[in-house]
């Protein structure tokens, strides 16, 4: 069933723009419009491209964010949350605290 | 179009309807929904609208390009692990294995983890096996992960818990002692939930679920929604998903009031703005399926309550769309045609933010 809605509405996560989109409505309280111009603005791309795997893998690909397929070298996880946080300009709070970890 | 149409009713039998009988339902479900909460009916578009989706001779359907929301849940990932009593399918993955395969396999916006019993007051005493596992999977998770659990006063009263179990009192004409266990037992769940909340942030906890919140009734709300307001206040890195138990809050109190508002009688479009006053980011109302009306009355019903309450909300709405909310059948394996249906109808009718 959750499978099902992510299908008939879900973004698509890191298939695409939807964990971006997840992070504005979760730091910034945005509603879906405004999370989607936000990011869309950010990344330079138009609304429909946020949710179009081809458009989205090689962005995600070139500014290291996490792709869905997995490669040796591709960051996901903490690396690519990194740079999230950096690309939209908010706090992570795990980012935040690793941050600390790794630098003092 | 045939002159009957497939659609189910809310306990997911299959039934077939005619034009007219799924039009008549459409409009019984928004004029209940809008006379029990006082909020507008749909109108004759959203109707028309509601009514094609319904009648879509495809299985499955879904929102059109560009329209597409975010989609958190509770608990999902754990259903490939857990039981029937959680929608699980029994599969021997780890917590870890589960949230990954959540996130990368079924392209997931966001992601969760919880415990087992899936409420606050069990996890307290593990908080550390809790905050460990949560840690390990932040590491390796890149959409925003959840730490998901119900506040479930219930558990706080006899035989369950410490507190003198009110419905017994009630029972018994103890009215004011049944109170004072409610408000007790409150301020003791409170407490554990911030507990909870607070060594989940210090371990870099993106985002907390209250889940279910008001299962006991006003007073469980409003515990839930006290602590949200710790919680804000004593770790505001860490975004608060507040998900309801019920399209009302039922007064099992009756004069609890939070912001200067009664809690009991509460539908969502003002348990929307309680939440926002607490301080949640992300709110999710829940709109009862009734087993014995059709799903076009069912829909008709959830979309009329989230359409006003997307409307006066400042924060996002992403609506409970579990088995028997939501305008899904009230059934443990949903069909899919209803499921889909719902998402399409809710998202692009209800405008809502999520799901």
């Amino acid at each position: 069933m959750p499978i099902a809605h992510i299908m008939a509405s879900g973004m698509g996560g890191i298939r695409t723009a939807g964990d971006l989109v997840a992070w504005m409505q979760i730091t910034r309280r945005m509603k879906i419009a405004e999370a989607k111009n936000y990011v869309a603005d950010r990344l330079g791309v138009s609304l429909l491209d946020l949710t179009d795997e081809a458009v989205m893998r090689e962005i995600r690909n070139d500014l290291g964010i996490g792709t869905v397929a997995a490669t040796a070298s591709g960051p996901k996880g903490i690396r690519a949350k990194l740079k999230v946080a950096e690309l939209l300009d908010i706090q992570i709070n795990s980012v935040t605290r690793f941050q600390k970890q790794i630098v003092s | 179009m045939k002159e009957t149409i497939s659609t189910r009713m809310g306990d997911g039998q299959r039934v077939f309807m005619s034009k007219t009988a799924i039009k008549e339902d459409l409009l019984k479900g928004t004029k209940d929904a809008a006379e029990k909460g006082s909020i507008p009916e749909l109108t004759p578009d959203d109707l028309e609208q509601l009514f094609d989706i319904i009648a879509e001779p495809s299985r499955v359907v879904s929102v059109s390009p560009g329209s597409e929301v975010i989609v958190t849940d509770d608990g999902c990932s754990m259903s490939f692990y857990s039981v029937q009593d959680s929608g699980g399918v029994g599969i021997p993955l780890s917590r870890l294995q589960a949230v990954l395969t959540h996130e990368r396999a079924c392209a997931a916006d966001t992601t969760s983890i919880g415990h087992g019993d899936y409420s606050f007051k069990p996890i307290k005493p593990i908080i550390n096996y809790e905050t460990h596992e949560y840690y390990n999977a932040s590491m390796l998770t890149t959409v925003p992960l959840f730490y998901g659990a119900q506040p479930n006063l219930g558990l706080y009263f006899r035989p369950d818990g410490p507190f003198s179990n009110p419905w017994e009192l009630m029972k018994q004409g103890e009215i004011e002692a049944s109170f004072q266990a409610q408000e007790a037992a409150a301020e003791k769940l409170t407490r554990d939930i911030v507990f909870v909340g607070k060594k989940l942030s210090e371990v870099g906890c993106e985002g907390i679920n209250l889940d279910t919140a008001g299962s006991a009734g006003d007073v469980d709300f409003y515990a839930a929604l006290q602590a949200v307001v710790a919680l804000k206040q004593a770790a505001p890195e860490m975004g608060v998903e507040f998900g309801s138990s019920g399209e009302f809050i039922m007064g099992m109190h009756g004069e609890i009031r939070f912001d200067g508002k009664q809690v009991a009688g509460m539908y969502p479009h003002q348990q929307v703005k309680a939440a926002e006053a607490a301080g949640v980011d992300i709110y999710g109302p829940a709109i009862n399926t009734d087993t014995a009306k059709s799903i076009p009355w069912n829909l008709a019903r959830a979309v009329t309550f989230v359409k006003q309450t997307v409307s006066v909300a400042n924060i996002p709405v992403h609506v409970n769309v579990g088995m028997g909310v939501g305008g899904i059948p009230m059934l443990d394996e949903p069909p899919i045609d209803c499921v889909t249906r719902a998402s399409k109808a809710l998202v692009e009718i209800g405008k809502a933010d999520g799901l």
